[in-house]
C-alpha cells in the first residue's frame, strides 16, 4: 500500500470521522471522565492503547476467526487488554484510578474499540490496522480533550488540575458544568458547531 | 427492608444509571426516538440486567473469589463478566425465539445490542465491588440493585423518547435538528434529575 493511504487512514479518525464527535460512538466514557482535562486525557491514552492492541492481534488471526463467533472473540481480545490496562494503571497511577473508576474496566463495551475491530482490522493488514487504531485513538483523545476542556474551564475555573502544572483561570466557576447536566449541554452545543460548519461548507 | 427500599430509590432516581452516572448511553440516543421501542428496550434490558446480576454474583463467589494458594482470580473479572453477558444475551435470545415467539418479535432487534451496553457490564461490576459475595443477602441487595437499575434506565428512555416524539414537530434550528438537540434536551433531563441529589431516606 503507498504512503497516501496510510496517512490518510491515520488523519481520517482525526475530524472527518471522528469516532466521538463524528460517528457519536463511545459516549459514555466520553461524557463521564470529561470533568477534568487530565481525567480525559488519561482516559484517552488508555483507549487509544487497548485500541492499537486489540486491533494489531485481530488484523494478525483475522483469517482463522470463524465468522459466527468473531464477536466473543473479539470482546475476549479486548477484554485482555482492558485489564492489562486496568492492572497497571491501579499501580502506577493509582489516583487517575481513581477518578476514572468503573469507567476503566467499562472501556472492554467502548462501541469505538468493537466498531473499529468489526469494520477495520478484521478486514485490513496488520501495519494498516495499527495506523488505523492509532489515528482512531487519538481523535478519541482530541474530542475527550476538547470536552474536558470545555468543562474544566467553566465548571471548576482551572486548567490541568490534578497535575503541577494547573493553571486558575477564574475563581467563580459553574459548577453545573462539572455535573451531568454540563456534560450533555457541552456535547450538544459542540456537535451543533460541527453540524454548522459543515453546512458552510457543503 | 428498608435498605432494600433505599437502593431502589438511589438507583432509580437519585444516582440513575443514564442520566448522573452515564452509563448506557448508547441505547439511550440510539432507541429513544419512539416510546414503544423506548419500552421494549427497556424490557429487554430489565429482564438481562437481573439475570447478568445473579449470574455474575454466583460466578464471583463460587469462581472468582475462591482463594487457591493465597491468591484469587478477581483479576479475570472484566473479562469473565463481559463474556458471561454475551452468552446470557444470545441464550435468552434462542429461548425466547423457541418458547415465547411474541414475545422475542418485539424484543428480538434489541437483544443483541445489550451486550455491549455498558450499563450491564457496569452493574456487574458495581454489585460486586459495593456489596461483596460473603453472605446471601448481599445476593438480594445485587438483585434489587440490579432491578433498580434497569428501571431507571427504562425510566430515563421512556421519558427521553416522549420528548424526543413532541420535538420531530417543533422548529429547532438547522444545526441543532437531530442528535444536537437531543443532547441539550438531556442535559436538561439530568438538570432535573439532580433535583433528587441530597433525598435522605430513612
Amino acid at each position: 500500500m503507498s504512503k497516501k493511504t496510510y496517512s490518510k487512514t491515520f488523519f481520517a479518525g482525526f475530524i472527518k470521522e471522528n469516532p466521538v464527535l463524528a460517528l457519536a460512538l463511545g459516549l459514555c466514557p466520553t461524557l463521564a471522565v470529561t470533568t477534568s482535562l487530565y481525567n480525559a486525557i488519561g482516559m484517552g491514552i488508555a483507549a487509544t492503547f487497548v485500541l492499537v492492541c486489540s486491533n494489531a492481534v485481530i488484523s494478525l488471526f483475522r483469517k482463522i476467526i470463524p465468522e459466527k463467533i468473531r464477536i466473543p472473540i473479539f470482546i475476549v481480545v479486548i477484554a485482555t487488554f482492558v485489564t492489562i490496562v486496568d492492572l497497571s494503571m491501579s499501580a502506577f497511577l493509582p489516583e487517575l484510578h481513581a477518578q476514572l473508576g468503573i469507567f476503566v474496566p467499562l472501556i472492554v463495551v467502548n462501541c469505538v474499540i468493537l466498531g473499529r475491530a468489526e469494520a477495520f482490522a478484521s478486514k485490513n493488514g496488520i501495519i494498516i490496522s495499527i495506523i488505523d487504531g492509532l489515528g482512531m485513538g487519538i481523535g478519541f483523545t482530541l474530542a475527550l480533550s476538547l470536552i474536558g476542556i470545555i468543562r474544566e474551564l467553566f465548571g471548576n475555573g482551572t486548567l490541568f488540575s490534578g497535575t503541577p502544572m494547573m493553571i486558575e483561570v477564574f475563581s467563580k466557576p459553574a459548577m453545573a458544568m462539572i455535573f451531568a447536566p454540563g456534560a450533555f449541554i457541552t456535547m450538544g452545543f459542540i456537535m451543533a458547531f460541527i453540524a454548522s460548519r459543515e453546512k458552510k461548507e457543503g | 427492608m428498608n435498605e432494600l427500599l433505599a437502593i431502589i430509590i438511589a438507583t432509580v432516581f437519585v444516582n440513575n444509571y443514564v442520566l448522573s452516572r452515564f452509563l448506557g448511553l448508547c441505547p439511550f440516543f440510539g432507541v429513544s426516538k419512539k416510546i414503544e421501542t423506548a419500552a421494549g428496550m427497556g424490557m429487554a434490558v430489565t429482564f438481562v440486567m437481573t439475570l447478568a446480576s445473579i449470574a455474575t454474583w454466583f460466578i464471583e463467589k463460587f469462581l472468582l473469589s475462591i482463594k487457591v494458594g493465597g491468591h484469587d482470580l478477581s483479576y479475570l473479572r472484566t473479562v469473565t463478566f463481559i463474556l458471561v453477558i454475551a452468552s446470557l444475551v444470545q441464550f435468552v435470545e434462542m429461548f425466547l425465539q423457541k418458547s415465547m415467539p411474541s414475545l422475542y418479535q418485539s424484543l428480538g432487534i434489541f437483544l443483541p445490542l445489550i451486550t455491549t451496553n455498558c450499563a450491564v457490564l457496569g452493574v456487574a461490576i458495581l454489585n460486586i465491588q459495593n456489596f461483596g459475595v460473603k453472605t446471601y443477602w448481599a445476593l438480594i441487595k445485587t438483585i434489587t440493585q440490579g432491578v433498580g437499575a434497569a428501571l431507571g434506565f427504562t425510566l430515563a428512555l421512556v421519558l427521553m423518547a416522549g420528548i424526543r416524539e413532541r420535538l420531530e414537530l417543533e422548529e429547532v434550528p438547522a444545526c441543532f435538528k437531530g442528535m444536537p438537540i437531543a443532547f441539550v434536551v438531556s442535559g436538561l433531563l439530568a438538570l432535573a434529575f439532580m433535583g433528587f441529589n441530597g433525598l435522605k431516606i430513612f
